[in-house]
């Protein structure tokens, strides 16, 4: 341990620790920009400078490593002058657009300018005036607002392995850029969105289309339909002042009723059916000697990265589209039959944790209904901005029920919006399916938590099921090159492209640590807990969706409307 | 010789991308994307970080330019000593402004940081060689070199 003084207060640390750990050990805060709890040290802000006594220069705490007898001042003028040159310089290259800013009030930059009350910037305001990019149906790019951290960097090279950001140039020409200073559509961008929850401002945020949700609600020909994605609820109540999964679900639908959707459904129903054709498919390649592994295909981030880099291994994907992509043409034909609703008047609008779904719905093959299967998608901060500007207060409003014949879910529904979540929801059923007997216990612990990769083995009734689990893509890349290498032991294989699975997707309210990611996951398995029925096959409507419209499981409507099959992208770097 | 032999050529050299580059650039001048993704292919890095390097030292461009590139320190001591004159001449004499490149491919015009030759201002490079104490009047001779 080392010894050191902050601020007059004795603390003691593990050697190597830094400055701004110690000084967070007594509770003092030390402001920082470029500084992320689960990234490298960066060090390039320099807003983090203290005094630390016997030296000229000061030090940045996120770098300097406590020294025994170090006595560290953190609030004396000659730092607190420092730090607001520092910001006032950071501001000079930074637009003066908070207001019309995506971020206008959840920025880390405005919060230090706010702290450090910056009235009157000395220095020369001076943008750079560079080209936004709006080449992606997912993300936006606004780089005259980037501070230069690098932290969208770290998140799409080391956490997602995609690397389609990186740095061009030096110095004050230096700039984030999209792979040869391209669009980020020609980029191996996957779109997971994790890069906007690196950014500390608002260089980087989701395409919003909450104008598109206003005028369909205003369009009297319009049935406006919705679907709620598993990790949505969990976070909604972040964005409207709430503890991390305090929303009640029933509440979450009355609010959406307040602001104009006219049904309310569950994308969780689909996310049972997933479980069904996709139980199936395992079952079937498991028996004929299908591709083995199998990969899950629910989440996009993860679909765009297969097509991008690991084409050849396309025939791996189980062939079930998403549970957003499920729902989709089943709402336009056999909820509208039920219902008796035109489909042509249907506006299906998808409420997601992520930012890769709008680009998964705007797909040209995602038609089988004969219309847009998924007219809309919104991510849960959109919703939170609509909840926001509702002015609904949740604590008073009385909840309701999801409405009739794709609402009804189930807790393997549920965990579908963790890591691995995908994976117990599918061995609970397929368990069932193969050994015709009932699992007692139905909580596959060792498939749970944020560990980037978890593997299991299952025994059904004598046959041994390999499993793994991969949260975070440059955790799927390793099992990946297993699979290409012929070395992949496994049978069934459950990716999600962002960490901790879809409650830490990139469209849920800005996540700025693996910590509330951890909380969210916890939050999943509480909800499960409480759900009665906790098997897809044991979903009422699902039965009826088999027994009126499908049929059976990889059956021949199941076939045109449920499954489907991906390409290589072929992008032009990698 | 060929972009790709080039890279190759060095791919079993530790850091060996930057020697590659400087070895592309002495045939081609310049880098083009296309030996940037072979860069990154053959030295194993994602094509964003070899997009990275090519960017991030002065010496290297990924824009196409002239043949013979010329480099004219802006640093202090060459302006004090009348650097400025030199660009005239020097764009004058190629008929394209710094940044540029002439229309036939054979030049191109950019500035340096300091050479490290403050005793014989004003200085300038052409293709990597310095020449001394350059004044307007020398610039047709110096360029006649690599006419």
């Amino acid at each position: 341990m080392v010894n050191l003084t902050i601020d007059g207060i004795k603390v003691s640390v593990p050697e190597g620790s830094t400055i701004l750990q110690a000084a967070k050990e007594v509770g003092i805060k030390i402001p920082t920009l470029c500084h992320h709890p689960d990234q490298a040290v960066k060090a390039n802000c320099r807003v983090c400078v203290c005094e630390v006594e016997g030296n000229r220069l000061l030090a940045a705490a996120c770098a300097q490593p406590v020294m025994e007898g170090m006595v560290v001042k953190t609030r004396t003028p000659k730092v607190i002058e420092a730090r607001k040159t520092i910001l006032e310089l950071i501001l000079s290259h930074h637009p003066q657009d908070c207001l019309n800013c995506i971020r206008n009030g959840n920025c880390e930059l405005q919060d230090l300018a706010n702290e450090y009350f910056i009235r009157d910037n000395p220095f020369t305001l001076k943008v750079r005036g560079l080209k936004k990019d709006y080449s992606t149906p997912s993300l936006f790019r606004d780089p005259d607002k980037c501070v230069l951290c690098r932290r969208c960097i770290e998140a799409c090279t080391v956490v997602q392995s995609v690397n389609a950001l990186g740095l061009e140039n030096r110095g004050v020409l230096s700039m984030v850029v999209p792979t040869m200073g391209g669009d980020l559509m020609d980029s191996a961008c996957v779109m997971c969105g994790q890069c906007i929850h690196a950014c500390p401002v608002g260089a980087i945020g989701e395409v919003e289309e909450i104008d598109k949700l206003l005028a369909a609600i205003a369009d009297p020909d319009k049935v406006v339909v919705t679907q709620i994605a598993p990790a949505v609820r969990v976070a909604i109540g972040e964005e409207v002042g709430m503890k991390t999964g305090d929303m009640p679900m029933d509440v979450f639908v009355a609010g959406l009723r307040q602001v104009g959707f006219d049904y309310v459904l569950h994308t969780n129903f689909t996310a049972d059916l997933t479980i069904l054709e996709e139980g199936n498919e395992l079952l079937q390649r498991l028996k004929e000697g299908g591709t083995l592994p199998m990969f899950t295909s629910c989440s996009p981030g993860w679909i765009n990265f297969c097509e991008t880099f690991y084409p050849d291994l396309l025939d791996n994907l189980s062939t079930c589209k998403s549970p957003q992509q499920m729902f989709g043409p089943l709402v336009k034909t056999y909820w509208a039959d039920k219902m008796g609703i035109d489909p042509a008047k249907i506006y299906s609008v998808s409420i997601m944790p992520c930012t890769a779904k709008k680009f998964e719905a705007a797909r040209p093959e995602m038609n089988a209904s004969g219309y847009r299967d998924v007219d809309l998608v919104l991510t849960t901060r959109e919703i939170g901005r609509l909840f926001r500007m509702s002015g609904l207060d949740f604590d008073k409003l009385a909840g309701t029920n999801f409405d009739s014949w794709m609402g009804a879910y189930t807790g393997a529904a549920v965990i579908f919006g963790a890591s691995g979540g995908v994976m117990e929801a599918a061995l609970r059923t397929v368990y069932e399916v193969v050994t015709g007997k009932t699992l007692e216990d139905v909580n596959f612990e060792v498939t749970r938590g944020i560990t980037g990769i978890k593997e299991a083995e299952v025994d059904l009734d004598g046959t041994l099921v390999k499993v793994a689990i991969a949260n975070g893509l440059s955790n799927a890349r390793k099992l990946m090159d297993q699979v290409r290498a012929g070395e992949s032991p496994y049978h069934f294989i459950e990716i999600m492209a962002c960490p901790g699975g879809c409650i830490g997707g990139g469209g849920q309210p800005i996540t700025k640590a693996n910590a509330k990611r951890v909380e969210r996951i916890d939050s999943i398995y509480v909800e499960d807990e409480k759900c009665a029925i906790r098997k897809s096959h044991e979903n009422p409507e699902v039965k009826t969706l088999y027994d009126e419209f499908l049929h059976e499981p990889l059956g021949h409507k199941s076939h045109e409307l449920l499954h489907t099959h991906y390409q290589a992208k072929n992008k032009k770097y990698l | 010789m060929d972009y790709k032999d080039i890279i190759a050529s060095y791919a079993d050299k530790p850091g060996g991308m930057i020697e590659a580059y400087h070895a592309v650039q002495r045939e081609l001048s310049y880098l083009p994307v296309e030996a940037v993704t072979e860069a990154a292919r053959v030295f194993n890095l994602p094509a964003s970080a070899a997009y990275g390097v090519a960017t991030f030292y002065s010496m290297f461009s990924v824009a196409s330019r002239g043949k013979n590139v010329i480099r004219i320190c802006e640093s202090a001591p060459c302006h004090v000593a009348g650097a400025a004159e030199v660009v005239a001449a020097l764009e004058r004499e190629l008929g394209v402004k710094m940044g540029e490149s002439t229309a036939n491919g054979q030049f191109a015009l950019e500035y340096t940081e300091c050479v490290g030759q403050c005793q014989a201002t004003p200085v300038i490079t052409i293709n990597g060689k310095v020449h001394l104490d350059v004044s307007p009047a020398k610039v047709p001779a110096i360029l006649a070199e690599y006419k």
